[in-house]
């Protein structure tokens, strides 16, 4: 299981716009880097990073080998209504992990 | 009709004044920006590109692109695209926004592999792109390991 | 979630870090990072060293071993049972009678206490235990104990760390102390405390221990480095804990 660490309000209120900050643990491999015997170490990476807010897509992003290992990313939202925040980020050797916070909206 | 249709092209080149062309960039960077804009007006504003001018080590470079709009069905940033200059490869990222998220803010941290120039490109639902570019610095750790 | 501090303790740790400039003139190589890298460390949701956090504190309540037992089992909540503990380090280890760093001494409970394999030097396991471990002493005091052996050690690490090695003829001290705030290369040189660790180093793009911060430096002077298990890090490690003995710690940071 991918160590993921998110962080999101738990409650909000209707309207207000929430910072949504997610970080998980990968090593973001350019596939640039020569390994020790001398040979390029074969590229792995995330490469997509995907929100939703109860099954809506609020953001989606591609990731190239550019962005930094353990990748982090923030972005924001609008609380409308309670429910799941959830998260995706799939790549390179077939990675996949998922997330999900709830948050309640007043 | 030949000259006619050649003055009708001229008029269309030079319309499209973009500052940031009198920018030296290297050819695969213009390539990538004109994928996206496909060719249509770039023009600098609206996008703040917030990147530390120096940074101690390429490996992790907070990186935040915000764009002033009002993020309405009418009016919103539907992307933000960020290049960079002298990487092996011109992408950072690509991120695709809509009305859901109140504010176009995205905040991340990206790898540069020398001192280059960083580029924002911001795709409105209107069709406008916006872009901004920072000129970044970058450092490296003075004691560097054996990679055992 | 548990382990992870309070805003109160953010707070407290964060104007902790403000006054990191002592009054007697020692600073933390935080003071030396741009602000932008100072507040990815502050910042607990997006430290990069807070998925070692993390990881520890699930290892921690994880059963292993013949033993069948977690860390939790017997030192139950390491919010109150690790308080301080890392600021401590190195010390003498009841068992052995001999010295240990954080590390060293968490493979001992791996192997005496729990029945279990030591963990590798330098292994994400052990990283984030001693990351989740560390977290506990932060905003604490570096507070090494008095002891005969520990103090024979920090002898020969005060040798160690003024005896110029190597290709390019350096000391430790000819940078840490004598040239600190000044730049190296585009870098600015750190008094070199060891008030973070372990550290998230942009360089390894990884969670890394005082040791390999050590052995880093080592073979960036073109000396050649110790063996993993040599002593000599344990003699540099307890005389830089003792040179920083009142310094606040700020474990686990982010530096370049």
């Amino acid at each position: 299981m991918a160590n993921v660490l998110v962080n999101a309000p738990k409650t909000a209120k209707k309207g207000q716009v929430v910072e949504i900050k997610a970080l998980i643990m990968h090593v973001m491999e350019t596939g640039y880097r020569p390994g020790t015997n001398g040979r390029i170490i074969p590229r792995n990476i995330i490469q997509d990073f995907s929100a939703t807010w109860n099954g809506r897509e609020i953001f989606r992003m591609k990731m190239s080998p550019a962005i930094a290992a353990n990748p982090f990313v923030s972005f924001s939202a609008v609380a409308n209504e309670s429910g799941t925040i959830a998260f995706r980020w799939s790549g390179d050797e077939g990675f996949l992990a998922e997330h999900q916070v709830a948050i309640t909206v007043t | 009709m030949l000259r006619r249709s050649f003055l009708a092209g001229a008029v269309t080149t030079t319309v499209t004044i973009v500052p940031f062309a009198a920018h030296a960039t290297p050819d695969t960077l213009a390539a990538v920006i004109k994928e996206v804009t496909g060719g249509a007006p770039l023009r600098e504003g609206k996008v703040t590109l917030d990147i530390p001018p120096l940074v101690e080590n390429g490996n992790a470079v907070p990186l935040t692109v915000k764009v002033d709009s009002p993020m309405t069905a009418d009016d919103h940033v539907k992307a933000i695209h960020i290049f960079n200059e002298k990487n092996p490869q011109p992408h950072v990222f690509n991120a695709w926004l809509s009305p859901a998220n109140g504010q176009a803010r995205v905040a991340t941290r990206i790898k540069l592999a020398d001192s280059q120039k960083v580029v924002a490109v911001a795709e409105t639902s209107k069709g406008e792109f916006w872009s901004a570019h920072t000129d970044v610095i970058v450092t490296i750790a003075a004691c560097i390991e054996d990679a055992t | 979630m548990r382990g992870l501090p309070t805003a109160a303790v953010l707070l407290a740790v964060f104007t902790g870090s403000l006054a990191l400039a002592q009054g007697d003139g020692r600073r933390s190589g935080y003071r030396d990072m741009s602000p932008a890298l100072q507040k990815m460390q502050d910042d607990d949701t997006a430290n990069p060293a807070m998925l070692f956090v993390q990881a520890g504190e699930t290892l921690w309540n994880e059963k292993a071993g013949t033993a069948g037992k977690s860390c939790a089992d017997c030192h139950n909540d390491a919010t109150v049972s690790m308080k301080g503990v890392a600021a401590r380090y190195p010390a003498v280890a009841a068992e052995t009678g001999k010295p240990v760093d954080l590390e060293g001494r968490i493979n001992l409970c791996r192997t005496n206490r729990q029945q279990a394999p030591a963990l590798a030097a330098e292994s994400d396991d052990l990283l984030a235990l001693s990351a989740y471990v560390a977290l506990q002493s932060r905003g604490q005091l570096i507070a090494p104990p008095n002891d005969v052996q520990l103090a024979a050690l920090r002898t020969k690490g005060a040798e160690i760390y003024k005896q110029r090695q190597g290709q390019l003829n350096l000391s430790c001290a000819n940078c840490h102390d004598d040239n600190p705030e000044k730049k190296l290369a585009g870098a600015t040189i750190p008094q070199g405390h060891p008030t973070g660790y372990p550290i998230y180093r942009l360089e390894w793009q990884a969670l890394g221990s005082l040791k390999r911060r050590l052995r880093n430096c080592v073979v960036g002077m073109r000396a050649e480095a110790w063996p993993y298990e040599a002593t000599e890090y344990l003699a540099l490690e307890s005389y830089l804990m003792e040179r920083a003995r009142g310094m606040v710690m700020d474990a686990p940071g982010v530096r370049p």
